[in-house]
């Protein structure tokens, strides 16, 4: 039995230890929210936090994440508001949508790293994060803008 | 024509609308049927359908797939627009799959051409009926009457839209020649915009995609398919398979039969618990295929026979004047090849789909492009009636194209079928690359003879590519309407022009990849043109404008997929050249070594796109893409951002697949697999700036989604020649050592 706790909710998991945790999230707990793009950690889809900090979770086994807390983009803020989200909105990032979840996770994970990041700091943090719609742009703008507001 | 009407809530089978509402359903007709639908028309089946319901609230049906063009947005803002109500008040109902709704395949940059018409008379319709209503309810002249911002008023008296709804539905229907419409200059939301509905649901993770369908009681399904196209199961040992947890069983899919088409390719399904079980359970399963027939495609030896065949006379696409003639008198003459290898459409979200069989009918839940082609695929394999097929369209995480050949609904309602349970088939990035429709691979031969300024004077294109139409024909060899894509259309001014098509045979799939034939097709003749222009040492602005020639008219409009309406006008072929030659301040721009400007121009989907790429190459012949600046004349504009965000888009897109882009086959295996070796352009990679210039034009609306696509990968290249002196002529760009 694995027990970890995901968006603050404690959960017992009896199932192969050995399943991405990408799949616990959407096929069991049903936070579909989590997008699979790859299966091996190259797109940047399937990005949560885990105790904190941004995790490919098509890649790291519910065993991994034994006694951690996850965080999956439907808690990243209980209203959906927080500023990456809102500056998401604001720059009218997405097209099509299906990668935003992971980048937004991407993003703020970076701001709580890095609350002022260039150019530089964002092409390095965002590099694993695929948008086929090229969106990218928006992106870097859509960080800036949600630099320094407070989470 | 139009035909616009009210529709009874009988006659309309969803339960999209509540039983008091004014609803309207309007048709687009064949051009020869009368208005009232008595003659030559078809059955009443309308496409759009707009609700205004007692309470207020206005529901528009939006009858296109979305997959990040903002289409859903965009086509029912449209008709609030006219109808004059408050966008917030607006509801959109995404439609099923179903014939009522007309043409829903949502392809080939068409959805605002084809349907922006039909909504703003729509709109103006209700409208019109609105105030008849009031005028009746009020004993006034109807004249007096005034809807706006979701009321009418007249004098003293005010009603709302909805307290007007259920009068106005009594309302004879409006002829066309009554209908006032509004001035550009009283649009609220066209031109300008509105937010785009599914941001908050997507940054919320709440949007629902297709692989974020859920029906009670499913089941999920990792399918092998044959390593080569074609290939069947000769037998299969599942005992290892059906061992590991959560594995419920294995099921075979039928192989296809010739031709292709939308069909299941045929394989072995597990099917689990969920997706992971199913996906292990795969790996496990010990399938021995008869390889068919295409176990010698090889993507080496393919090239050279494109090349063997670009190299001989082939079938004439279009003629003007006398080449053979002009090119026998000696001269200058320049002479290139180029190559541009297969491609992956690689959307972030892998095509899956849920399907439910029951009681001899299927409900599907899927990413589809196209729904009504859902419909017959998934009748067709089970042996079904189309209509009792009912597809729900979810957002799509990426289409471009791939999404419009429903092969893998067929294989949910199959195995649904088999099991007797609702099925989610998912495919792996792995399928999604090696088993894609993919965009053909092409090789290209031009020649030209120039006269003393270097222009030419007679000018020859031969292009070879396994044709899309091997789809439904497998005797299939020479390409039809990509012909039209760039290619039998080319707007220079130059007296002998001649286009030719050589034959070739497809080993796999053969798809449509957002913006098709014209990828390669610009590729050779901008960068030729590039080629002629660095020969005769001439501003390559200047150049272009030379041999596209004086605004005039060409007659391309017999060609598909042109359509009538909509001539190819160099007038406006001029403008976007010179204008992204402003904006990019291309006159003080200077190419040096390791930096560079490039142009390039193409019309596709009837939009006028001018591109000046910059590049820096570093000394170790990395690319970087500074900025791109887009000119661009797509006709009327409707929403602006979501415009400029698909040419953004097309630029990450279009650079990503010239720099890195190539799908290549061994043994009739396609080598790549996932991102990692099929890899599409990052943050760090893609264009930095991409700059956006859209002419203000009132012509009719063209496509967006995909023109911008075409004239990124002969821009970058010429860039690159202006940066390095190295002249690339063969796609991706990073088989090439740039220093
Ligand atoms: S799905 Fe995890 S990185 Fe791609
Ligand atoms: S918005 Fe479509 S993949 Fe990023």
């Amino acid at each position: 039995m694995i027990e970890l706790k995901v968006n603050g909710a404690s959960r017992k998991f009896d199932g192969d230890p050995d399943m991405p945790l990408l799949w616990y999230l959407r096929d069991l707990l049903e936070l579909t929210g989590t997008k699979f793009g790859c299966g091996m950690g190259v797109c940047g889809s399937c990005t949560v936090h885990v105790n904190g900090a941004a995790q490919r979770s098509c890649v790291t086994s519910v065993k991994d994440v034994a006694g951690k807390d996850v965080t999956t983009i439907e808690g990243l803020d209980k209203n959906h508001a927080h500023p990456v989200q809102a500056a998401w909105q604001k720059a009218n990032v997405a097209q099509c949508g299906y990668c935003q979840a992971g980048q937004i996770m991407q993003a703020a994970a970076l701001l709580k790293q890095k609350p002022r990041p260039t150019d530089e700091d964002i092409d390095q943090a965002m590099a694993g994060n695929i948008c086929r719609c090229g969106t990218y742009q928006r992106i870097r703008q859509a960080i800036h803008m949600a630099a320094g507001v407070k989470a | 024509m139009n035909r616009i009407d009210v529709v009874s809530r009988r006659g309309f089978l969803g339960t999209v609308f509540s039983a008091g509402a004014f609803v309207l359903g309007a048709q687009i007709l064949p051009e020869d049927a009368l208005a009232d639908g008595t003659s030559g028309a078809p059955a009443w089946q309308p496409t759009v359908y707009l609700g205004l319901e007692p309470d207020g609230r206005v529901i528009i049906t939006a009858h296109r797939s979305e997959m990040g063009t903002g289409i859903r947005t965009a086509l029912p803002m449209v008709l609030a627009d006219e109808l004059d109500v408050d966008w917030k008040k607006v509801t959109i109902a995404q439609a099923i799959g179903d014939k009522k709704y007309g043409d829903q395949n949502t392809d080939g940059s068409t959805s605002i051409r084809s349907f922006y018409d039909i909504m703003r008379q729509s709109g103006a319709t209700a409208r019109l009926m609105l105030e008849r209503a009031a005028a009746q309810q009020w004993g006034v002249p109807a004249s007096q009457c005034k809807a706006r911002d979701g009321q009418v008023t007249a004098g003293s008296h005010k009603a709302s839209y909805g307290e007007l709804a259920a009068l106005a539905a009594k309302q004879p229907v409006p002829k066309k020649e009554e209908l006032k419409y509004k001035t550009p200059a009283e649009f609220k939301y066209i031109g300008k915009g509105v937010p785009i509905t599914d941001q908050p649901d997507i940054v919320a993770g709440k949007a629902v995609f297709g692989l974020d369908a859920r029906v009670p009681g499913m089941v999920y399904a990792s399918i092998e398919h044959a390593p080569v196209f074609g290939g069947t199961v000769r037998s299969v040992d599942d005992s290892e398979a059906r061992k590991v947890r959560g594995v419920q069983r294995v099921e075979r899919i039928a192989a296809f039969k010739p031709p292709y088409a939308f069909q299941p390719l045929g394989g072995v399904a597990v099917i689990a618990d969920n997706t992971w079980a199913a996906m292990q359970g795969r790996k496990k399963l010990k399938v021995n295929w008869d390889l068919g027939a295409n176990t010698a495609y090889d993507s080496t030896s393919y090239k050279k026979s494109l090349f063997e065949t670009v190299r001989k006379p082939q079938k004439v696409a279009r003629n003007v004047g006398d080449v053979d003639a002009e090119f026998a008198k000696g001269g200058t003459i320049h002479e290139a090849e180029y190559y541009a290898p297969m491609l992956s459409h690689a959307p972030m979200e892998p095509v899956n789909a849920v399907a439910e069989f029951k009681d001899g009918k299927v409900t599907a839940w899927a990413p589809t492009q196209n729904p009504q082609a859902v419909q017959d695929t998934v009748a067709q394999a089970l042996g079904i009636k189309s209509q009792d097929v009912t597809c729900h369209v979810t957002l799509l995480g990426g289409g471009f194209g791939r999404k419009s050949k429903p092969d893998y609904v067929a294989e949910a309602a199959l195995l649904s079928k088999q099991v007797g349970k609702p099925v989610q088939v998912v495919w792996s990035r792995e399928d999604d690359i090696q088993f894609d429709f993919f965009h053909a691979v092409a090789a290209m031969y031009m020649k030209a003879s120039v006269d003393a300024k270097g222009r030419p004077t007679a000018w020859l294109q031969r292009c070879a590519f396994p044709p899309i139409e091997s789809q439904n024909d497998v005797t299939a060899r020479y390409g039809g309407f990509e012909q039209g894509m760039g290619w039998s259309d080319v707007p220079f001014d130059i007296p002998h022009q001649r286009a030719e098509n050589g034959p070739a045979e497809a080993h796999v799939r053969i798809g449509w990849l957002r913006s098709v034939a014209n990828i390669y097709h610009a590729f050779a003749v901008q960068s030729f043109a590039d080629e002629l222009a660095a020969a005769a040492n001439r501003d390559r602005v200047e150049y272009l404008l030379d041999l596209v020639g004086k605004p005039r008219t060409l007659d391309v409009q017999s060609i598909p997929p042109n359509t009538p309406g909509y001539a190819l006008d160099t007038g406006r072929a001029r403008k976007v050249i010179e204008a992204v030659a402003d904006k990019s301040g291309w006159a003080r721009k200077k190419s040096g070594p390791g930096h560079g400007y490039g142009l390039a121009f193409h019309r596709s989907f009837q939009t006028y796109v001018a591109a000046v790429v910059e590049v820096e190459i570093d000394s170790k012949g990395a690319v970087r893409i500074p900025r791109v600046d887009y000119a661009v004349d797509t006709g009327l504009v409707v929403h602006p951002d979501r415009v400029i965000s698909q040419f953004e888009g097309a630029a990450v897109f279009g650079a990503g697949l010239a720099l890195m882009g190539e799908i290549t086959a061994q043994n009739g295996r396609i080598q790549q697999s996932n991102y990692h070796n099929y890899p599409v352009a990052r943050i760090n990679e893609a264009p930095r700036e991409v700059h956006v210039h859209l002419m203000q034009n009132d012509a009719p609306p063209a496509g967006v989604g995909e023109p911008g696509v075409p004239p990124m990968a002969p821009a970058l290249c010429n860039a690159i020649f202006a940066a390095t002196g190295k002249r690339i002529r063969e796609l991706p760009i990073k088989k090439t050592k740039l220093v």
